[in-house]
């Protein structure tokens, strides 16, 4: 089956720490309870669900109803997830463009909350850009030849790779060349 | 709503079976029907329920912060069922009959998990996988990925034939009488979508164990539970159960009751289907509350009851299939997928495998085999880890995995020499923490954090609990380290709390002004012999002090038990007036200003309130004496359990029924500042102001408590038996919770909406 790109939604954007950066990710829950309360993402957030018991699971995780942020652990790397749950207008490229803005946003408003100010910082070179739609994106050669100008577009001089095995979601590491 | 949702029909194609094809084909039509207003509410909500698309916390579109109660202003103003807004999030119920799983299965939630819901796939204490946060939109195309693995959601919920659960060692057990696994399986697709198992007033829950001893099948909380037995019949051994019935745990738990010392195997779907059409004929459909089997049991008497079967019984046209799959059950057998082979470990043994070994490895009852439990954090496994076991899965065992009611995970059929092997790659993925059945493998339903009834944070106290009790080793306790914990958010139990050693529901009290989160202590529920026994309520202990509690009871039986006295033992030696007293140091609440954290609950910041559940309803200023009044109530309800304890039946019975007396008068008291004092006048005042007007109704249960006041008034002075007498006296202690309840509902500040 062709990968139509412009067909392909819920993108994720994950940003990882940076080098010696720190996170004591039972922060997040006070501070993802205040970003609900006082309205401060963009999407209708809903709750905040704790699984730091989980090990390399999803950490913490602010749900809403367009989109979930989260400070991930998957593979035991730390990062905030931006994982965009409803369609989003545009190309596949605008569609990144957007869920990466979002990325950016929330990183910039953790890094300046009390609870993390001076030491929670994100390496915004270093990104994972994932589908979450088996379907439209398995993890392929040809979903890969599909998307991949469309990431290019929006990480140019970024050096592409992608990750994981055919069971995955189609991920893509991102890094500043 | 997934853009790929329309696309998974026509991609799976014939990997769906036709029957379940056409059932999805319906769900689906359903849904644009209700989308276009042409379906009730109430009956769309019981379709989605069956198909075990459940509600979840802030369905009714409002959110407390604590202080203020927001509207959450989904895009979509349509309805899924009443006060469940349709864009709202919602739990997936996933059936697993007897907890059986391949590999396949195992990638295909991990992929729903990650692509529907949270990456969290959550085992239940009914062996069923559930997954939060999805779309109802999306359940569809859920639900036909499942289908094309041979999995089905129907009957997940919703007034049917739940879940059919059964012992994870079935077959490899060394002390079952034989494998039930073939009768779980046989009677969990007779009973689904059965024209006689869809008219019950309640669900229906169905257990399966290979002995009486051991716990794992639970079979006397159960609607029908049946623990394989045999007979000799004229020189052959014959298959049969020992068949409970009428058990259940919820507001008002009772034990099962003894149905027939033995029932052939040929009968057990016969008698099943009998059961369901007496159920479904007799069985309370008005009042839900009351509409559980238990309920019909108790109200007729077994006697009676089994008349009634029987009787049925007699007249059921003959189904071939009651018998059908009999044949093939003396060859059904799992196959190991390596040779037998024996644990040897030189000097090369992995570090912690020891321990792990101790408590996460069952031998078999088959020489060279053992099954290996995958202890799961209050029951959770991210999608990746799902894949890992669906991996080890194949390269260990023949895909043979169960999930258990303790929330775990199991594999079956390992050979013992790859033991230490397949230890090592459970490590690499962090799933060989070694704690399986010990007091640190917590149990949980998922309480505040996602069900729309919690009270209390049942998930985050298990989530503190197990961390203290692992940094301490408490696993490894010679005393301690077998006994069992588990939480429930409520009264309604789904965390199983009256069969732990140490159980506890979620309630809430108001002090100083604030409602704070509590818990219910109960001690002395038994967990072996098939759910053996159930705990009674000790008392309301501040959610922030109950890992204090746990130390200080846990400490005590350590320093003070007898040789070989069990834990049980322990609490009835020492009394329950002498464990209300570990409590007592436990209870007082200091202000808000000397400590707010009492006032908001296990990993939730927000200030402690009743908000999310319920629509609070102001009735003016704080009054301080009816909370002194309701602790006495209290007092009165355990001081009945002392007397029954004591043989006292008639004296416990009337201080039961005085105490909810008194709980009546002190919300009428504290309405109207009197009271009449006399009884009739209590109960007529009472029906008046807080019955009639639902000011006391519980947003779960409605007037159900209420109604067991009423019972119990009219029932005053009559004889009651033990069992009777403990049931009253259940019902006396709720009563008492909804007292609480309704006073932090008419104190509650006037909720603020924000948009």
């Amino acid at each position: 089956m062709s990968v139509d790109p412009d067909a392909v939604n819920h993108i994720n954007v994950k940003i990882f720490l940076a080098p010696g950066a720190t996170c004591e990710l039972d922060h997040a829950i006070p501070v993802f309870h205040r970003w609900i309360k006082d309205n401060l993402c963009p999407e209708m957030m809903i709750d905040v669900a704790d699984y730091q018991h989980v090990p390399a699971g999803p950490g913490v995780m602010l749900i809403g109803h367009e989109a979930n942020y989260s400070l991930d652990n998957r593979e035991n790397r730390l990062g905030l997830l931006y994982n965009r749950k409803a369609a989003l207008d545009g190309t596949f490229a605008s569609r990144i463009q957007q869920a990466h803005e979002a990325a950016l946003s929330a990183c910039d408003r953790l890094e300046a909350e009390d609870l993390f100010r001076g030491k929670l910082k994100f390496d915004r070179d270093k990104i994972e850009v994932a589908v979450n739609d088996r379907l439209l994106a398995p993890n392929s050669d040809d979903t890969w030849d599909a998307l991949k100008s469309g990431i290019e577009e929006r990480f140019p001089g970024y050096a592409l790779k992608r990750v994981g095995e055919p069971r995955d979601l189609f991920r893509v590491s991102i890094t500043r060349e | 709503m997934k853009a790929s949702n329309t696309q998974w029909k026509a991609r799976l194609g014939d990997r769906v079976p036709d029957n379940l094809a056409a059932e999805l084909d319906v769900f689906e039509h359903e849904i644009a029907l209700k989308k276009q207003g042409k379906i009730e509410d109430r009956v769309f909500a019981e379709t989605r329920l069956r198909r075990g698309a459940y509600g979840q916390r802030y369905d009714n579109g409002q959110r407390s912060d604590g202080t203020t109660t927001r509207t959450l202003n989904y895009p979509s103003t349509n309805t899924k069922g009443p006060n469940t807004l349709w864009d709202a999030p919602g739990m997936q119920r996933i059936k697993i009959p007897f907890g059986g799983l391949n590999a396949t299965q195992l990638e295909t939630l991990a992929d729903l998990a990650e692509e529907y819901s949270d990456s969290i796939a959550h085992i239940t204490t009914r062996q069923d996988v559930q997954l939060h946060y999805v779309h109802i939109e999306d359940t569809p195309a859920l639900m036909r990925r499942l289908a094309s693995v041979g999995i089905t959601t129907r009957e997940a919920c919703g007034n049917s034939v739940r879940n059919v659960t059964a012992c994870p060692i079935a077959g490899v057990c060394r002390e079952q009488t034989f494998d039930v696994t073939p009768y779980a399986k046989a009677i969990t697709y007779f009973m689904l979508g059965h024209p006689d198992a869809q008219s019950f007033g309640r669900k229906f829950k169905i257990a399966f164990s290979g002995c009486k001893e051991n716990a794992c099948a639970l079979v006397r909380l159960h609607d029908f539970g049946a623990i394989a037995a045999t007979r000799e019949v004229d020189g052959k051994t014959k298959r049969g159960f020992e068949l409970w019935v009428g058990g259940g745990l919820g507001p008002v738990p009772q034990q099962a009751r003894l149905y027939d010392e033995f029932v052939p195997e040929e009968e057990i779907l016969p008698i099943a289907q009998a059961i369901a059409r007496v159920f479904a004929r007799l069985g309370e459909k008005k009042n839900r509350n009351t509409a559980r089997l238990k309920f019909l049991v108790s109200k007729l008497g077994i006697d009676e009851f089994k008349k009634l079967v029987m009787a049925e019984r007699e007249i059921l046209p003959h189904d071939p299939r009651w018998t059908d799959y009999l044949k093939d059950v003396p060859h059904y057998k799992e196959e190991p997928l390596k040779a037998a082979s024996l644990l040897q470990i030189g000097a090369a043994k992995p570090e912690g495998f020891d321990k792990w070994h101790a408590n996460n490895v069952y031998r078999q009852r088959q020489e060279g085999y053992a099954t290996v439990t995958i202890a799961l954090p209050l029951g959770d496994i991210t999608s990746t880890q799902l894949r890992t076991v669906a991996d080890i899965a194949r390269k260990y065992v023949k895909e043979t995995i169960r999930s258990t009611v303790e929330q775990n995970l199991v594999l079956r059929w390992v050979s013992e020499g790859d033991l230490p092997a397949l230890y090592n790659e459970l490590k690499a993925s962090e799933l060989a923490t070694a704690v399986a059945g010990t007091i640190v493998d917590v149990a949980s339903c998922p309480g505040t954090d996602t069900c729309k009834l919690g009270i209390a944070s049942s998930r985050g106290l298990a989530g503190e609990l197990r961390m203290r009790l692992a940094s301490k080793n408490a696993e490894l306790d010679e005393a301690i380290g077998g006994l069992r914990i588990k939480i429930s958010g409520c009264f309604n139990s789904c965390g199983q709390h009256h069969v732990a050693d140490l159980g506890f529901y979620g309630v809430s009290r108001n002090k100083n002004g604030y409602t704070v989160p509590h818990f219910q202590v109960l001690l002395g529920g038994e967990w072996t012999n098939n759910a053996g026994a159930y705990g009674l309520a000790i008392g309301a202990v501040p959610s922030k002090k109950i890992p204090e509690t746990v130390d200080r009871i846990t400490g005590r039986y350590r320093s003070e038990r007898q040789q070989g006295e069990t834990f049980q033992a322990f609490v009835k030696r020492i009394g329950k007036a002498e464990c209300k007293k570990m409590l007592d140091e436990f209870t007082a609440v200091p202000t808000h200003d000397e400590d707010a954290s009492y006032y908001s609950d296990w990993g939730d910041p927000r200030e402690f309130s009743l908000g999310d559940i319920g629509v609070g309803e102001c009735a003016g200023e704080v009054v301080f004496p009816i909370e002194f009044e309701l602790v006495a109530c209290e007092r009165e309800a355990f001081e009945a359990q002392l007397q029954l304890d004591a043989g006292n039946i008639d004296k416990a019975s009337k201080m039961a029924y005085e105490a909810m007396l008194h709980g009546a008068q002190a919300l009428l008291k504290f309405k109207f500042l009197i009271a009449p004092e006399d009884p009739d006048k209590v109960v007529d005042e009472f029906r008046t102001q807080f019955f009639d007007t639902e000011i006391f109704f519980d947003p779960f249960v409605r007037g159900k408590f209420a109604q067991d006041f009423f019972k119990a008034h009219e029932e005053a002075g009559t004889r009651r038996t033990v069992e009777t007498a403990h049931q009253l006296i259940e019902e006396a202690q709720l009563f008492i919770e909804a007292c609480y309840s309704c006073h932090a509902r008419m104190t509650a500040a006037p909720a603020k909406a924000t948009a």
